[in-house]
Protein backbone atom coordinates (compact mmCIF):
# COMPACT_ATOMS: atom_id res chain seq x y z
CA UNK A 1 0.00 0.00 0.00
CA UNK A 2 1.35 3.36 -1.01
CA UNK A 3 1.06 4.97 2.43
CA UNK A 4 2.53 2.02 4.33
CA UNK A 5 5.85 1.14 2.78
CA UNK A 6 8.19 -1.68 3.73
CA UNK A 7 11.79 -0.55 4.15
CA UNK A 8 14.65 -3.05 4.04
CA UNK A 9 18.11 -1.55 4.12
CA UNK A 10 17.99 1.50 1.86
CA UNK A 11 15.10 0.27 -0.29
CA UNK A 12 11.35 0.68 0.06
CA UNK A 13 8.64 -1.61 -1.26
CA UNK A 14 4.89 -1.13 -1.47
CA UNK A 15 4.30 -4.90 -1.44
CA UNK A 16 4.88 -6.84 1.78
CA UNK A 17 4.91 -10.21 0.04
CA UNK A 18 8.31 -11.62 -0.92
CA UNK A 19 7.98 -14.52 -3.31
CA UNK A 20 10.17 -17.47 -4.11
CA UNK A 21 10.31 -19.02 -7.53
CA UNK A 22 10.99 -22.65 -6.60
CA UNK A 23 8.48 -25.37 -7.36
CA UNK A 24 6.51 -23.61 -10.10
CA UNK A 25 5.33 -26.05 -12.78
CA UNK A 26 6.39 -23.73 -15.61
CA UNK A 27 7.82 -20.28 -16.21
CA UNK A 28 4.42 -19.20 -17.56
CA UNK A 29 2.59 -20.18 -14.37
CA UNK A 30 5.38 -18.59 -12.35
CA UNK A 31 5.06 -15.33 -14.25
CA UNK A 32 1.28 -15.15 -13.80
CA UNK A 33 1.63 -16.06 -10.11
CA UNK A 34 4.19 -13.33 -9.53
CA UNK A 35 1.92 -10.78 -11.16
CA UNK A 36 -1.08 -11.95 -9.10
CA UNK A 37 0.95 -11.79 -5.89
CA UNK A 38 1.97 -8.17 -6.45
CA UNK A 39 5.48 -9.00 -5.20
CA UNK A 40 8.38 -6.62 -5.79
CA UNK A 41 11.15 -8.84 -4.40
CA UNK A 42 11.67 -12.46 -5.42
CA UNK A 43 14.27 -15.11 -4.68
CA UNK A 44 16.31 -17.27 -7.01
CA UNK A 45 18.88 -19.99 -6.28
CA UNK A 46 22.39 -20.33 -7.70
CA UNK A 47 23.18 -23.63 -9.41
CA UNK A 48 25.67 -25.07 -11.88
CA UNK A 49 25.12 -23.63 -15.34
CA UNK A 50 23.08 -26.01 -17.50
CA UNK A 51 23.54 -25.08 -21.18
CA UNK A 52 20.52 -27.21 -22.18
CA UNK A 53 17.95 -25.22 -20.17
CA UNK A 54 15.62 -23.05 -22.24
CA UNK A 55 14.21 -19.81 -20.81
CA UNK A 56 15.36 -18.20 -17.62
CA UNK A 57 13.77 -17.12 -14.39
CA UNK A 58 15.90 -13.98 -14.57
CA UNK A 59 14.31 -12.86 -17.82
CA UNK A 60 10.85 -13.27 -16.22
CA UNK A 61 11.84 -11.11 -13.26
CA UNK A 62 13.45 -8.54 -15.53
CA UNK A 63 10.33 -8.37 -17.71
CA UNK A 64 8.12 -7.84 -14.65
CA UNK A 65 10.47 -5.31 -13.05
CA UNK A 66 10.84 -7.42 -9.91
CA UNK A 67 14.00 -7.08 -7.84
CA UNK A 68 15.99 -10.32 -7.64
CA UNK A 69 17.07 -11.70 -4.26
CA UNK A 70 19.58 -14.56 -4.59
CA UNK A 71 19.56 -17.18 -1.86
CA UNK A 72 22.16 -19.59 -0.57
CA UNK A 73 19.82 -22.58 -0.49
CA UNK A 74 21.61 -25.91 -0.24
CA UNK A 75 24.53 -24.60 1.80
CA UNK A 76 25.45 -26.46 4.98
CA UNK A 77 28.44 -24.42 6.14
CA UNK A 78 29.24 -20.74 6.52
CA UNK A 79 32.04 -21.12 3.97
CA UNK A 80 29.75 -22.51 1.28
CA UNK A 81 27.15 -19.82 1.94
CA UNK A 82 29.66 -16.96 1.81
CA UNK A 83 31.13 -18.21 -1.49
CA UNK A 84 27.64 -18.71 -2.96
CA UNK A 85 26.63 -15.17 -1.93
CA UNK A 86 29.77 -13.77 -3.55
CA UNK A 87 29.07 -15.72 -6.75
CA UNK A 88 25.49 -14.42 -6.74
CA UNK A 89 26.75 -10.87 -6.32
CA UNK A 90 29.06 -11.34 -9.29
CA UNK A 91 26.39 -13.03 -11.44
CA UNK A 92 23.44 -10.81 -10.63
CA UNK A 93 24.99 -7.50 -9.66
CA UNK A 94 23.25 -7.31 -6.29
CA UNK A 95 24.75 -7.25 -2.82
CA UNK A 96 21.48 -8.47 -1.30
CA UNK A 97 21.36 -12.07 -0.18
CA UNK A 98 18.80 -14.27 1.47
CA UNK A 99 21.17 -16.23 3.66
CA UNK A 100 20.32 -19.89 4.22
CA UNK A 101 22.64 -22.27 6.04
CA UNK A 102 20.79 -25.45 6.91
CA UNK A 103 21.76 -28.26 9.25
CA UNK A 104 20.39 -31.30 7.42
CA UNK A 105 18.31 -32.36 4.43
CA UNK A 106 15.48 -33.88 6.43
CA UNK A 107 14.39 -30.82 8.39
CA UNK A 108 16.15 -28.04 6.44
CA UNK A 109 16.32 -26.23 9.78
CA UNK A 110 18.93 -23.47 9.98
CA UNK A 111 22.27 -24.25 11.62
CA UNK A 112 22.43 -21.30 14.04
CA UNK A 113 26.19 -21.32 14.55
CA UNK A 114 27.10 -21.47 10.86
CA UNK A 115 24.34 -18.97 10.07
CA UNK A 116 25.58 -16.35 12.51
CA UNK A 117 29.16 -16.85 11.32
CA UNK A 118 28.17 -16.40 7.65
CA UNK A 119 25.96 -13.40 8.45
CA UNK A 120 28.77 -11.57 10.21
CA UNK A 121 31.23 -12.27 7.38
CA UNK A 122 28.81 -11.12 4.67
CA UNK A 123 27.79 -7.94 6.53
CA UNK A 124 31.48 -7.09 6.88
CA UNK A 125 31.85 -7.74 3.14
CA UNK A 126 29.18 -5.12 2.37
CA UNK A 127 26.20 -7.39 1.80
CA UNK A 128 22.62 -6.59 2.76
CA UNK A 129 21.89 -9.83 4.60
CA UNK A 130 18.41 -11.28 5.09
CA UNK A 131 18.91 -14.46 7.13
CA UNK A 132 16.53 -17.41 7.17
CA UNK A 133 16.59 -18.29 10.86
CA UNK A 134 14.98 -20.38 13.54
CA UNK A 135 12.09 -18.77 15.44
CA UNK A 136 14.52 -18.16 18.29
CA UNK A 137 14.33 -14.67 19.83
CA UNK A 138 17.92 -14.89 21.11
CA UNK A 139 19.38 -15.86 17.75
CA UNK A 140 17.25 -13.16 16.09
CA UNK A 141 18.79 -10.58 18.39
CA UNK A 142 22.31 -11.79 17.66
CA UNK A 143 21.69 -11.68 13.91
CA UNK A 144 20.46 -8.13 14.24
CA UNK A 145 23.48 -7.24 16.38
CA UNK A 146 25.91 -8.35 13.65
CA UNK A 147 24.12 -6.07 11.19
CA UNK A 148 21.50 -8.09 9.32
CA UNK A 149 19.00 -5.91 7.44
CA UNK A 150 16.01 -8.10 8.32
CA UNK A 151 15.23 -11.18 10.39
CA UNK A 152 13.44 -14.03 8.63
CA UNK A 153 12.25 -16.63 11.13
CA UNK A 154 10.60 -19.83 9.99
CA UNK A 155 6.98 -20.47 10.96
CA UNK A 156 7.58 -24.20 10.40
CA UNK A 157 9.90 -26.24 8.17
CA UNK A 158 10.37 -25.23 4.53
CA UNK A 159 7.60 -26.59 2.34
CA UNK A 160 5.69 -28.11 5.27
CA UNK A 161 2.69 -25.78 5.08
CA UNK A 162 2.31 -26.12 8.86
CA UNK A 163 1.91 -22.38 9.42
CA UNK A 164 3.32 -20.57 12.46
CA UNK A 165 3.92 -23.21 15.13
CA UNK A 166 5.06 -20.78 17.81
CA UNK A 167 3.26 -17.43 17.53
CA UNK A 168 4.57 -16.42 20.95
CA UNK A 169 8.16 -16.58 19.73
CA UNK A 170 7.22 -14.42 16.76
CA UNK A 171 5.79 -11.83 19.14
CA UNK A 172 8.99 -11.85 21.19
CA UNK A 173 11.11 -11.44 18.06
CA UNK A 174 8.93 -8.62 16.70
CA UNK A 175 8.85 -6.78 20.03
CA UNK A 176 12.62 -6.59 20.21
CA UNK A 177 13.59 -6.15 16.57
CA UNK A 178 14.53 -2.78 15.09
CA UNK A 179 14.77 -4.28 11.61
CA UNK A 180 11.89 -5.84 9.64
CA UNK A 181 10.83 -9.32 10.74
CA UNK A 182 9.69 -11.48 7.84
CA UNK A 183 7.88 -14.81 8.14
CA UNK A 184 9.98 -17.18 6.04
CA UNK A 185 8.87 -20.77 5.46
CA UNK A 186 5.85 -22.65 6.67
CA UNK A 187 2.97 -20.64 5.25
CA UNK A 188 0.42 -23.02 3.78
CA UNK A 189 -2.52 -20.79 3.03
CA UNK A 190 -3.68 -17.19 3.19
CA UNK A 191 -4.65 -17.25 6.87
CA UNK A 192 -1.04 -18.14 7.78
CA UNK A 193 0.16 -15.02 5.96
CA UNK A 194 -2.51 -12.91 7.66
CA UNK A 195 -1.56 -14.27 11.09
CA UNK A 196 2.10 -13.42 10.51
CA UNK A 197 1.18 -9.84 9.71
CA UNK A 198 -1.23 -9.62 12.67
CA UNK A 199 1.66 -10.70 14.91
CA UNK A 200 3.62 -7.70 13.67
CA UNK A 201 5.75 -9.16 10.91
CA UNK A 202 6.76 -6.55 8.35
CA UNK A 203 6.41 -8.97 5.44
CA UNK A 204 5.85 -12.59 4.46
CA UNK A 205 8.16 -14.71 2.30
CA UNK A 206 6.76 -17.82 0.67
CA UNK A 207 7.12 -20.04 -2.37
CA UNK A 208 5.72 -23.55 -2.06
CA UNK A 209 2.36 -22.39 -0.72
CA UNK A 210 1.79 -20.71 -4.09
CA UNK A 211 3.88 -22.66 -6.57
CA UNK A 212 2.66 -26.04 -5.34
CA UNK A 213 -0.99 -25.04 -4.80
CA UNK A 214 -3.51 -26.68 -7.11
CA UNK A 215 -4.11 -23.25 -8.66
CA UNK A 216 -0.92 -21.24 -8.11
CA UNK A 217 -2.21 -18.01 -9.63
CA UNK A 218 -5.32 -18.00 -7.42
CA UNK A 219 -3.26 -18.76 -4.32
CA UNK A 220 -0.85 -15.95 -5.19
CA UNK A 221 -3.77 -13.53 -5.22
CA UNK A 222 -5.08 -15.00 -1.96
CA UNK A 223 -1.67 -14.50 -0.35
CA UNK A 224 -1.56 -10.89 -1.48
CA UNK A 225 -4.92 -10.26 0.16
CA UNK A 226 -3.92 -12.26 3.25
CA UNK A 227 -0.83 -10.14 3.76
CA UNK A 228 -2.73 -6.89 3.18
CA UNK A 229 -5.60 -7.90 5.48
CA UNK A 230 -3.24 -8.98 8.24
CA UNK A 231 -1.22 -5.79 7.95
CA UNK A 232 -4.35 -3.62 8.15
CA UNK A 233 -5.59 -5.58 11.15
CA UNK A 234 -2.23 -5.15 12.90
CA UNK A 235 -2.28 -1.40 12.31
CA UNK A 236 -5.92 -1.19 13.36
CA UNK A 237 -5.28 -2.93 16.71
CA UNK A 238 -7.42 -5.91 17.54
CA UNK A 239 -9.87 -5.98 20.46
CA UNK A 240 -8.70 -7.76 23.61
CA UNK A 241 -9.72 -11.38 24.02
CA UNK A 242 -12.40 -11.87 26.75
CA UNK A 243 -13.74 -14.89 28.61
CA UNK A 244 -17.39 -13.81 28.38
CA UNK A 245 -19.62 -12.03 25.93
CA UNK A 246 -19.83 -8.27 25.70
CA UNK A 247 -23.03 -7.04 24.05
CA UNK A 248 -22.52 -4.82 21.06
CA UNK A 249 -26.14 -3.53 21.18
CA UNK A 250 -26.96 -1.04 23.97
CA UNK A 251 -28.31 -2.42 27.25
CA UNK A 252 -30.20 0.78 28.14
CA UNK A 253 -33.55 1.58 26.54
CA UNK A 254 -34.88 -1.92 26.10
CA UNK A 255 -38.71 -2.28 25.96
CA UNK A 256 -40.44 -3.90 28.96
CA UNK A 257 -42.35 -6.89 27.58
CA UNK A 258 -44.43 -9.49 29.43
CA UNK A 259 -42.54 -12.73 28.91
CA UNK A 260 -45.69 -14.79 29.75
CA UNK A 261 -47.69 -13.45 26.79
CA UNK A 262 -45.81 -13.93 23.57
CA UNK A 263 -47.50 -12.46 20.51
CA UNK A 264 -47.23 -15.56 18.36
CA UNK B 1 45.86 -31.00 -18.79
CA UNK B 2 42.85 -32.06 -16.75
CA UNK B 3 40.54 -29.65 -14.98
CA UNK B 4 37.23 -30.12 -13.20
CA UNK B 5 34.30 -28.11 -14.57
CA UNK B 6 31.12 -28.24 -12.48
CA UNK B 7 32.23 -31.56 -11.05
CA UNK B 8 33.20 -33.21 -14.35
CA UNK B 9 36.76 -33.77 -15.50
CA UNK B 10 37.69 -32.21 -18.79
CA UNK B 11 40.84 -32.15 -20.95
CA UNK B 12 41.87 -28.68 -22.10
CA UNK B 13 44.96 -27.23 -23.77
CA UNK B 14 47.61 -25.61 -21.63
CA UNK B 15 47.10 -21.86 -21.60
CA UNK B 16 43.29 -22.07 -21.71
CA UNK B 17 41.73 -19.08 -19.96
CA UNK B 18 38.68 -19.08 -17.74
CA UNK B 19 36.98 -16.83 -20.30
CA UNK B 20 37.55 -19.35 -23.08
CA UNK B 21 36.24 -22.15 -20.89
CA UNK B 22 33.04 -20.31 -19.95
CA UNK B 23 32.48 -19.50 -23.63
CA UNK B 24 32.23 -23.25 -24.30
CA UNK B 25 29.37 -23.47 -21.80
CA UNK B 26 27.27 -20.45 -22.75
CA UNK B 27 27.22 -17.78 -25.40
CA UNK B 28 25.52 -15.27 -23.07
CA UNK B 29 27.57 -14.97 -19.88
CA UNK B 30 25.30 -12.34 -18.29
CA UNK B 31 23.89 -13.76 -15.05
CA UNK B 32 26.82 -16.18 -14.80
CA UNK B 33 29.56 -16.30 -12.18
CA UNK B 34 32.66 -18.46 -11.89
CA UNK B 35 34.75 -19.70 -9.00
CA UNK B 36 38.27 -21.05 -9.45
CA UNK B 37 39.37 -23.32 -6.60
CA UNK B 38 36.71 -21.85 -4.29
CA UNK B 39 37.52 -18.22 -5.07
CA UNK B 40 35.27 -15.94 -7.11
CA UNK B 41 36.90 -14.60 -10.27
CA UNK B 42 35.28 -11.32 -11.40
CA UNK B 43 34.14 -11.39 -15.03
CA UNK B 44 36.62 -8.68 -15.91
CA UNK B 45 39.47 -11.07 -15.08
CA UNK B 46 38.18 -14.18 -16.88
CA UNK B 47 40.25 -13.55 -20.02
CA UNK B 48 43.49 -13.02 -18.11
CA UNK B 49 42.99 -15.97 -15.75
CA UNK B 50 44.97 -18.91 -17.16
CA UNK B 51 43.86 -22.30 -15.91
CA UNK B 52 46.25 -24.88 -14.52
CA UNK B 53 46.25 -28.66 -14.25
CA UNK B 54 43.93 -29.88 -11.49
CA UNK B 55 42.00 -26.62 -11.21
CA UNK B 56 38.43 -26.86 -10.00
CA UNK B 57 36.02 -24.49 -11.72
CA UNK B 58 32.41 -23.93 -10.76
CA UNK B 59 30.23 -21.95 -13.18
CA UNK B 60 26.86 -20.94 -11.73
CA UNK B 61 23.73 -19.16 -12.87
CA UNK B 62 20.39 -18.28 -11.32
CA UNK B 63 17.60 -20.87 -11.34
CA UNK B 64 14.13 -21.05 -9.80
CA UNK B 65 14.43 -21.44 -6.07
CA UNK B 66 13.55 -20.30 -2.59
Amino acid sequence: MADDLLTIGDTTFSSRLIMGTGGAPSLDVLERSLVASGTELTTVAMRRLDPTVQGSVLSVLEKLGIRVLPNTAGCFTAGEAVLTARLAREALGTDWVKLEVVADERTLLPDPIELLDAAETLVDDGFTVLPYTNDDPVLARKLEDVGCAAIMPLGSPIGSGLGIRNPHNFQLIVEHARVPVVLDAGAGTASDAALAMELGCAAVMLASAVTRAQEPVLMAEAMRHGVEAGRLAYRAGRIPRRHFAQASSPVAGRAVLDPERPAF
Amino acid sequence: MTISVNGENREVDAGTTLGALVATLTRAPSGVAAALNETVVPRGRWDVTVLGDGDRIEVLSAVQGG
